[in-house]
């Protein structure tokens, strides 16, 4: 890259408050994380037969017996799958086209703490499920790492330039105008 | 809204908001690739359930299940033999001892995920009443008269009905009036007499396996059955088994193509599970009646005379019969004067769940050999045992090989030339990479071998060809849970209530009088294999083991 490319990049974009580089990594990260929520659910809305009943089954630690109570009780369990699959799809929708991204991000990192809760990595752990690991944790998983980077976007917010947001952002404001001076108006 | 918009749009120059629109559209490009990706999964799916339509699999074939009709005739029943199995058979029933529902409770407080309580209070009721219960152990049979009180499924504090009558002799139960059938859950040697009496009687009968200990008295019980015309049940749960049903359907497809080996097996390594039981600490010579526990003359006569005349009087004994002895009451299951051994206790089950999924009847022969190898307690049984059984008409082999001191997992495997099938609870088939029948689509790569194919895990409507990464590991591991319509149930339960509602409705329960005759022979023919150490044949035309 050339020096005048470099600053190109670092000059800052003012609109957002980072500099490009900074603001294309959080975007690159905002959309990959999105994809993996958005295939997730993809795959299990588009799958007829798919449960999370050996999911939560295969619970191991402190909460294991409320996913197990979970996966017992037909209904509980409809709901959950329910509420998984779609939310899922939603949540990695709203990253990917930058839609309420903050409220994704907060229901995003929910869902991975359930994951966590339910599959945590403690010392012994890979001898306990019944799912194979794809790798070797210890108390850190990639459930973890994903709730982290999920934490750093939404503190560092990219949709309201790169996302649907800044129309969201743009409507509620003209909501609240009208509504403020109507009711000044009273 | 959109006057604000307007406004918006008058304020900026255009060119800076159309490269905002740009920013904001970012994401189209990665839903674009998201469509492409997922569009292409989905005719890689496609092209996989495509299979699944070649095989022609439909959940639709599979056999209603019998539910309880409402507003019918309440069935009286009796219970003989309230021993381990007995109480399982009466609480499948709906009926149990209130001592055990408090356990169930204090255990579910302590634990949640003990669901034991919860499941059996969700249990639907069979519209059964027990009326009569016969043990010779009095602790035993007290405690069935307060398991079949308990109506409302309650603890100690609880309400209770009536109880039913304690009977000491099988027999006045028998002739009570108001016994519409029984339950025959008693030591082996005594299963054969008591149905045979009950169906003279014209009691309803559920008969726990093997069906017999002798071979002189099954082909007794069969005709004794069949003429009297009472409903028989017999006591093999696993054809409630939803895996078996769908594995029934994958050979009558075949999808598997020859099928020449069949194996199944027996794997344990407990006490508990080698039928060294615990003792219970109220048996005496006062409490139990030692004398009804040696079994009917005629029966022990029948497995004197065997004995006898095949030189095989190292097996009988070797404590005297007639001789009070704890160990020989609660552990039965180790010596030949009561017990069947690993073929009638085990091999049974294995083999009729291979008879329900296939048909194979009985055997032309079968050969055994095995030993007394770990369980060095004085027992008369074998605790490993391997007999293979042939079926020369139908070309295959049914291979049966048990331990009871190693737990190491083998399921029942059917292993055709096409395609294999692992079954337990769930069912895993994959394809053979030297299949003749599928060799095209193997090499066309729409067909990976020795990866699962179709699998089927419990609480699935039916057999899947494209079942996700998760449910196939689980479908190869197993989940010890029998589902039906989705909803967790216990198989005995299933079983108990198929025959109630056949007691009440008519029709033939599943498990019927002839398979119950095939699977005593069946069961005869690899003890005596391994008894007498040679080759057993089954002549067919003058139905005689020879």
């Amino acid at each position: 890259m050339t020096p005048m490319r470099i600053k190109r990049f670092q000059s800052e974009w003012p609109e957002i408050g980072y500099s490009k580089l900074q603001a294309c990594c959080l975007v690159a990260l905002r959309l990959l994380i999105g994809w993996h929520f958005l295939y997730e659910g993809l795959v299990k809305v588009m799958h007829p037969r798919w449960t999370s009943l050996g999911y939560l089954m295969d619970s191991q630690g402190w909460f294991a017996p409320l996913f197990h109570s979970m996966a017992s009780r037909p209904n509980t369990l409809a709901a959950v799958n329910f509420l998984n699959e779609w939310g899922l799809v939603l949540i990695g929708l709203s990253l990917i086209l930058g839609c309420l991204t903050r409220a994704g991000c907060v229901g995003g990192m929910l869902l991975l703490l359930f994951y966590y809760l339910s599959h945590p990595p403690f010392i012994g752990s890979e001898n306990l499920f019944i799912l194979p690991r794809e790798g070797a944790y210890l108390w850190i998983d990639r459930n973890v790492i994903e709730i982290a980077a999920l934490a750093l976007l939404y503190v560092f917010p990219t949709s309201n330039v790169f996302g649907l947001d800044g129309y969201i952002l743009r409507f509620l404001k003209s909501k609240s105008f009208k509504s403020s001076s109507h009711v000044g108006r009273k | 809204m959109s006057e604000g918009n307007n406004n918006e749009k008058q304020e900026k120059p255009v060119s800076p908001e159309r490269r905002n629109v740009i920013k904001k559209l970012v994401s189209i490009p990665v839903l674009g690739a998201m469509t492409y990706g997922v569009y292409k999964k989905v005719q890689y799916d496609r092209a996989r359930r495509n299979l699944g339509d070649m095989f022609g699999l439909d959940s639709a074939e599979l056999p209603p299940v019998m539910s309880v009709k409402p507003g019918g005739k309440t069935i009286r029943l009796g219970i003989i033999g309230y021993g381990i199995r007995g109480k399982q058979l009466l609480q499948a029933a709906g009926f149990v001892e209130p001592a055990l529902i408090d356990a169930w409770k204090e255990a579910a407080q302590i634990n949640s995920i003990d669901t034991r309580y919860r499941d059996y209070m969700e249990q639907e009721s069979l519209n059964v009443e027990v009326t009569g219960v016969c043990d010779i152990f009095d602790t035993y049979a007290e405690a069935a008269v307060l398991a079949g009180a308990n109506i409302h499924r309650e603890g100690a504090n609880g309400k209770f009905g009536t109880p039913p009558k304690r009977y000491r002799y099988y027999k006045d139960m028998l002739a009570a009036a108001d016994i519409d059938a029984v339950i025959i859950a008693t030591p082996d040697h005594w299963h054969g007499t008591i149905a045979i009496d009950a169906a003279r009687a014209g009691k309803h009968i559920y008969l726990e396996k093997p069906m017999s200990w002798t071979v002189p008295e099954t082909y007794m019980i069969r005709d004794a059955v069949k003429q009297s015309g009472v409903v028989f049940q017999f006591g093999h749960q696993g054809r409630q088994t939803d895996s078996y049903l769908n594995a029934k359907q994958i050979i009558e497809k075949n999808i598997l193509g020859p099928v020449s080996l069949i194996e199944v097996c027996t794997n344990r390594n407990d006490p508990n599970g080698a039928w060294v039981y615990p003792i219970h600490e109220a048996a005496s010579p006062e409490t139990i009646d030692w004398k009804q526990f040696e079994g009917n003359k005629d029966r022990i006569k029948e497995y004197l005379d065997y004995m006898q005349s095949h030189g095989l009087m190292r097996y009988v004994g070797p404590e005297p019969r007639d001789r009070f002895d704890l160990k020989r009451f609660f552990r039965w299951r180790c010596w030949w004067d009561y017990s069947t051994g690993l073929s009638g206790d085990l091999l049974t089950h294995e083999y009729d769940a291979v008879n329900q999924i296939m048909n194979i009847g009985i055997p032309y022969s079968a050969t055994s050999s095995g030993g007394v190898y770990f369980f060095k307690d004085g027992r008369t049984v074998p605790d490993v045992l391997q007999t293979s059984f042939e079926f020369p008409d139908k070309n295959l082999t049914l291979l049966y090989s048990a331990t009871l001191a190693s737990e190491r997992w083998r399921g029942k495997v059917f292993m055709g030339h096409d395609a294999s099938m692992e079954l337990s609870s769930s069912l895993v088939v994959k394809v053979d990479p030297r299949s003749t029948r599928y060799a095209p689509q193997i090499e066309q790569g729409i067909i990976k071998p020795d990866t699962p194919l179709i699998t089927y895990v419990p609480g699935q409507e039916e057999l899947d060809a494209v079942s996700s990464a998760t449910a196939q590991y689980f479908a190869q591991r197993g989940l010890l849970y029998a589902y039906v319509n989705g909803k967790r149930y216990d198989t005995t339960y299933l079983h108990i209530r198929e025959w109630v509602e056949c007691i009440r409705n008519g029709g033939t329960p599943s498990c019927h009088i002839d398979a119950a005759f095939e699977e005593a022979i069946t069961a005869h023919m690899g003890t005596r294999a391994y008894l007498e150490a040679r080759t057993m044949y089954w002549d067919k035309d003058r139905e005689e083991i020879v």
